[in-house]
């Protein structure tokens, strides 16, 4: 580890910090239906959208209501994006010719792009035509990521609410979080990377002819947008198969940064619109706090065992911290970082190939998403996922102090508990079963490239990558199989509404609740104490259920290689 | 019932019974509704039918197994006993009370004559009949006093030896079945069936056998069923690993690693922590009617204190007395005196008392003296006496001043004059400012002055409010006395708040204001009047001396009739719940050691190098057990005798203590998350060096 490196994660919390407050307070406006900067030019289009919809925002939804709408629009949008990439070869914008993307693959792409997953089977510049790529994988990364942040907006305002009825209105969440809060950010980080030398175009692949005279095609397309959003919207689906990795998608250090910011821009935010709707920024922070403490503890040890390297390698003369699979304009720091970030938000762009990461080093990324993306996360699904760690913190702890638990002044009662251990309960279902089938199943171990705890370790990742609806690949696995497609799929889907079904039953219930004014004999939940209960509650729940998969896959890995034992 | 009845956890009466009631719950019908025990038993029959089908085949290593076995099922039969020894607890006391519903024969009264009754049976008795108890009876059954006075002696329900009066009309006019009366006689009517009554009630809830779950006890046990669970994901998915990692795992040891890890510990205490709160409001000689209102009471944030009795000495005694001008002392102490005479009242007795230790004024007789003793009533709300045409009334100010506007209107056709009434008015708001009730004293239409009562707040009582504002509990004093003096009380107290010149309609309001703001109002009342606020109120407690009415109304009833418990009672429920997370905690944090027992011990076969004896994990056996079966076994043994262990605590649960929810927060995770991080590590290994010394494993 170098003071370098240390400097570059330091300048970025720091960073991300500054941006929390002025974001949180626009969103916090948006979402209340406030006045912004950028009313006078969307408020018409606001409300002409409204009028074709058939809605309004005076319109409040009961939260089935809200849900079912919710599951509607994501019923349509898998269809529609299934639908091009089956007809994509008879489409326009398809200058490279790409032919219709095969059933199992669609089906996993399409349930990836809904879910704001962005697991890729595929290359995109060797299967998907511009069209598939902007009308159909782009506009999910928009419309998916605006469902997390209307979700987890729809679950604070139960907590804010009081003897309440509905949740707010999904179309309206959903149209806002689109129009003021997605599309600006996305317009202006799009020119920005441009401005970096990320490509923006409609035209052919372009070929050039190497110093051996050898004829190489360069891929381009409409990037610099895609990668905006890709980001922003913790989305993580690259347009190149190297990701953030490819120097057309993340060319230089500055571009680095700013994906890494935008990755957890919005879920940091979210902290604090939480805050302010329920009355007290200290709530926000003090949540914000318990992700980064798990964050910072995870970048720390990433990072060390990162720079440590291999004592095998060591061993044969070779000194310095792991190179393999890292870019050099990154270098270890600033990849080790962005490894963390990808994982602890549901983002998955990837700019090192985390398959090539030392066993300790893997696995934080492993452990990031296995405990639900849950640090910042995905924009929205990562802070209803930490409310419902919240629900449980707070039941236990709550008994301790001698009261019916209570959070903000909502009673926490067995509904709310049912609801919160199923979110949590759905996660290790879809990553521990379907891993533990694969890894047993002949075809399903055919598909991997390593054998031993490192083979293990692919496996368990795919599950779990796509169960928390990350998308980033751990390598090695070659996933495009029928049977990866259509489990990983059905991970996704499971990860996915399994927990945003019962983060709007808890919201529903909570809204109906009357607010109970704290006391002494409550115990504060904006600080240190809560903080600290709320990283040992996620800790434990989630050491308690993976430890033992981990412990076949990195940890012995990593035993073994100190032992000078290799697979 | 009282103290004597505080038998010690380690009673053999009580733990001898309790092992044959722990196999008695065996019974699937009985054990499924602790689903994560349940699903303890199923999976040790599971591992039983296992065994002893290797037993016929001839599997190996039957001696580890068996003992694995043993300890599976005593994890189940030390929940059992948990259970049954709270519940043994209650059935002591059942007992007892059982001996007082003895069988009795009633004096059933025909309507209207009060002398001719015919004997029946007590169980014959319906609701509304009317029966006649003499001195010696015993009560048949519950009622109220319709006529008389007697002295009864209710050491059946309370244990206190002391006889009560219980009288006809008033607050005191309820009875209750089983207890005795010792002198006079009363009539009853009768307001409870056979098998319906007070102490059946009292029976069947302090032996459990009505016990419902609370709603918190349910929404726990989501959570523990949730994280059982999640054990089952992860344990059932292990064979696989094992699978792929070339190595094998028998069921034993999976079904060994999955009732460590999933909460027993809490799963197994839980019902016997509920019997054992509402066991320890009875031994308070507090009943709840349901475990709901126990833990109600811990989440109480708002408390209505009456304030004669709980907040002041019942009575306000006379301090001196305060003549308008033109009047001597002397001369308003002898009316005053006068007009208290036959007041049986102890202020009205505080004044006589005053009068003589003063004014050497002696105490006169009534008869003597040719006077009418006019009582107190709502209406006049003054007493006095009326002697040979004079009459002499005190009472309260207003009260007093209109009669004497009248009287003197009627006799003079002019009004009294303005001094002496403003110099009377002065005089009473100076008193009241200070926390006293002026008593307005007057003869014949002439202002006399004024009697100073005064309040005597009881001591420490400001300290225990003090107490509750830490827990976060706003009191609220009730009282009759007007805004003014209820200030000076409540300062003195040290409330938070009070409601002066409070009725049953002001009551009940201050109720409904309270729980609209979300709060949870826990009040005290005895009179009938009381019962739409102690039906109202979330946590009603009754008194035991209360009328029937009251005590219907009420979900607690207080044998002493002490309203200053209603402190105790929340400290009670909170500890109910305090108990109930401090053991979930603990259960939780156990894994984290169990798992270093246990993980390692399993996979240490895995991925073994060429010339090593055990695979790369057993680096995470950091306890150094010895061997896997050692590590396995002794794992079981400490999830199996923890429950034993904490019994103790779990019947007596984890002690409320009022320094803020944040420290008491910080103190119990670090007793029992931290501790429950560390003690089983500890435990774990002195286990395990025993079971290698004696060469069980």
């Amino acid at each position: 580890m170098t003071i370098n490196g240390w400097i570059q994660i330091l300048v970025y919390c720091g960073i991300l910090a500054l941006l929390v407050k002025p974001l949180g307070f626009y969103m916090y406006r948006v979402f209340s239906g406030d006045r912004t900067l950028l009313s006078p030019v969307l408020v018409p289009i606001e409300r002409g959208l409204y009028r074709l919809a058939g809605t309004s925002e005076k319109e409040e939804q009961h939260w089935a209501v809200y849900a079912a709408g919710m599951l509607l629009f994501n019923l349509a949008g898998f269809l529609v994006l299934y639908a091009l990439q089956r007809l994509q070869g008879a489409l326009p914008y398809n200058p490279a010719g790409m032919t219709a993307v095969e059933p199992g693959l669609a089906f996993n792409t399409a349930v990836s792009f809904v879910t704001n997953t962005n697991w890729q089977n595929y290359g995109g510049e060797s299967t998907m035509s511009y069209l598939v790529q902007m009308a159909g994988l782009t506009v999910q990364n928009f419309v998916s990521a605006a469902t997390g942040v209307a979700i987890a907006i729809a679950l604070i305002r139960g907590f804010a609410r009081a003897s309440g009825k509905s949740i707010g209105n999904f179309w309206v969440d959903l149209t806002r979080c689109m129009l003021y809060v997605l599309l600006p950010l996305c317009i202006v980080l799009t020119l920005v990377y441009v401005w970096l030398g990320i490509p923006q175009t409609l035209g052919p692949y372009v070929d050039a002819t190497t110093l051996e005279g050898a004829k190489q095609t360069i891929a381009l397309g409409p990037v610099a947008s895609q990668i905006a959003i890709k980001m922003l919207g913790t989305n993580g689906g690259g347009f190149f198969n190297a990701n953030a990795a490819h120097p057309f998608e993340n060319p230089d250090a500055i571009s680095n940064l700013i994906q890494m910011l935008s990755i957890f821009a919005i879920g940091a935010a979210l902290t604090n619109v939480f805050g302010r709707m329920v009355g007290s920024e200290r709530q926000g922070w003090a949540i914000l706090a318990s992700m980064g403490v798990l964050f910072l503890v995870g970048v720390a040890v990433c990072y060390w065992a990162e720079a440590a390297g291999n004592p095998l390698v060591h061993a044969l003369g070779i000194d310095g911290g792991n190179m393999e699979g890292k870019e050099t304009r990154f270098g270890i720091a600033a990849s080790a970082l962005f490894a963390v970030i990808t994982t602890a938000a549901s983002c998955g762009a990837v700019n090192a190939m985390h398959d090539s990461f030392t066993a300790l080093g893997g696995m934080i990324p492993l452990i990031n998403m296995q405990l639900g993306e849950v640090i910042v996360g995905g924009v929205g699904a990562g802070f209803y996922g930490i409310l419902m760690f919240v629900v449980v913190a707070v039941f236990v702890a709550g008994l301790m102090v001698g009261r019916t638990p209570e959070y903000l002044g909502k009673k926490i009662e067995a509904k709310e508990v049912k609801m919160a251990m199923l979110a949590i309960l759905c996660l290790p279902l879809a990553m521990l079963i379907f891993t533990a089938i694969a890894v047993v199943l002949p075809s399903a171990v055919a598909s991997m490239a390593n054998g031993g705890p490192h083979g293990f370790a692919e496996v368990l990742y795919a599950y779990t990558s796509a169960a928390a609806n990350n998308g980033s690949a751990f390598g090695g696995l070659s996933g495009n199989t029928p049977w990866y497609n259509i489990t990983l799929g059905i991970g996704m889907l499971m990860g996915r509404f399994l927990v945003i079904i019962p983060a709007l039953a808890i919201a529903g219930s909570l809204a109906a609740k009357k607010t109970v004014p704290a006391s002494a004999g409550t115990f504060p939940t904006d600080g240190m104490l809560f903080v600290g209960l709320l990283v040992g509650v996620i800790i434990i729940v989630g050491g308690l259920t993976f430890f033992p998969s981990l412990a076949v896959g990195p940890i012995v890995e990593h035993l073994a290689m100190i032992h000078g034992q290799t697979f | 019932m009282s103290q004597s009845k505080s038998a010690s956890i380690m009673d053999a009466r009580i733990l001898v019974p309790a092992i044959g009631g722990a196999f008695r719950k065996l019974d699937p019908r009985t054990l499924v509704k602790n689903p994560v025990m349940f699903v303890v038993a199923v999976v040790s029959l599971l591992t039983t039918v296992l065994f002893v089908r290797d037993l016929v085949t001839g599997g190996g290593d039957l001696g580890f197994t068996l003992q694995i076995i043993i300890w599976l099922w005593f994890t189940v039969l030390f929940a059992n006993f948990a259970e049954a020894v709270a519940e043994g607890r209650g059935k002591a006391q059942a007992d007892s009370l059982r001996k007082a519903r003895t069988e009795t024969q009633a004096k059933l009264l025909n309507n209207g004559d009060r002398t001719k009754f015919k004997l029946v049976p007590g169980t014959s008795l319906k609701v509304g009949d009317v029966v006649l108890v003499e001195a010696g009876d015993i009560i048949p059954s519950d009622g109220e006093v319709i006529e008389g006075v007697a002295s009864v002696n209710e050491a059946a329900i309370t244990g206190e030896s002391a006889p009560v009066i219980r009288e006809s009309g008033g607050d005191r006019s309820a009875v209750t079945g089983g207890t005795q009366v010792l002198s006079d006689w009363i009539r009853v009517r009768i307001s409870a069936a056979s098998g319906q009554t007070f102490l059946d009630r009292m029976i069947s809830l302090v032996e459990g056998a009505e016990r419902q779950k609370t709603p918190n006890e349910i929404a726990l046990n989501i959570l523990l069923v949730g994280m059982t669970l999640i054990f089952v994901l992860a344990t059932a998915t292990i064979p696989s690993f094992a699978s792929y990692s070339g190595g094998y795992i028998p069921v034993t040891i999976l079904v060994a690693l999955f009732v460590t890890l999933i909460p027993t510990t809490i799963g197994a205490l839980l019902s016997a922590i509920g019997i054992a709160g509402m066991d320890r409001l009875v031994r308070f000689n507090v009943l709840a009617m349901s475990g709901r209102a126990v833990e109600a009471a811990g989440d109480v944030d708002t408390l209505l204190l009456d304030k004669t009795g709980t907040i002041t000495l019942g009575n306000r005694q006379a301090t001196e007395f305060r003549p308008v001008t033109g009047v001597t002392e002397q001369e308003l102490a002898d009316a005053a005196q006068l007009a208290s005479l036959a007041d049986e009242t102890p202020e009205g007795r505080s004044i006589v008392v005053l009068a003589k230790e003063k004014y050497g004024i002696r105490a006169r007789d009534m008869a003597t003296l040719h006077a009418t003793f006019v009582p107190f009533t709502a209406q006049t709300r003054m007493s006095g006496v009326d002697i040979d045409g004079s009459s002499v009334r005190k009472g309260a100010v207003d009260a007093v001043l209109a009669h004497v506007n009248q009287a003197t209107v009627a006799a003079h056709g002019t009004r009294p004059t303005g001094d002496a009434i403003r110099y009377l008015q002065a005089v009473a708001d100076e008193i009241a400012k200070a926390g006293g009730t002026p008593l307005a004293v007057e003869r014949d239409g002439r202002l006399l002055g004024v009697v100073h009562l005064k309040d005597i707040v009881k001591g420490g009582i400001a300290e225990r409010f003090a107490e509750l504002r830490k827990m976060g509990i706003r009191t609220v004093m009730i009282t009759g006395d007007n805004p003014l003096t209820a200030a000076a009380i409540a300062a003195e107290a040290g409330v938070d708040d009070f409601l002066a010149q409070a009725t049953p309609e002001n009551k009940l309001s201050l109720i409904r204001e309270e729980q609209a703001k979300g709060k949870l109002v826990a009040m005290c009342g005895d009179g009938t009047n009381d019962a739409p606020a102690l039906a109202q109120a979330d946590v009603g407690v009754a008194m035991n001396t209360g009328t029937v009415a009251a005590r219907e109304a009420g979900n607690m009833v207080d044998l002493d009739s002490d309203p200053t418990k209603l402190i105790e009672i929340v400290e009670i429920g909170k500890a109910l719940l305090m108990t109930r997370g401090s053991l979930t905690t603990f259960s939780i944090a156990n894994d984290v050691a169990k798992y270093f027992a246990i993980i390692p011990a399993m996979f240490a076969v895995f991925y073994v190098a060429p010339g090593q004896s055990t695979g790369p994990l057993q680096a995470l056996n950091i306890m150094h057990l010895a061997t896997p079966q050692s590590a396995i076994l002794s794992a079981i043994i400490f999830n199996a005798l923890i429950i034993i262990a904490l019994i103790p605590l779990s019947l007596k649960g984890v002690k409320y203590r009022a320094i803020g929810a944040g420290s008491l927060l910080t103190r119990n995770l670090l007793i029992y998350g931290l501790g429950g991080i560390i003690v089983p590590f500890a435990g774990i290994k002195a286990i395990e060096l025993i079971v290698t010394a004696l060469g069980l494993a």
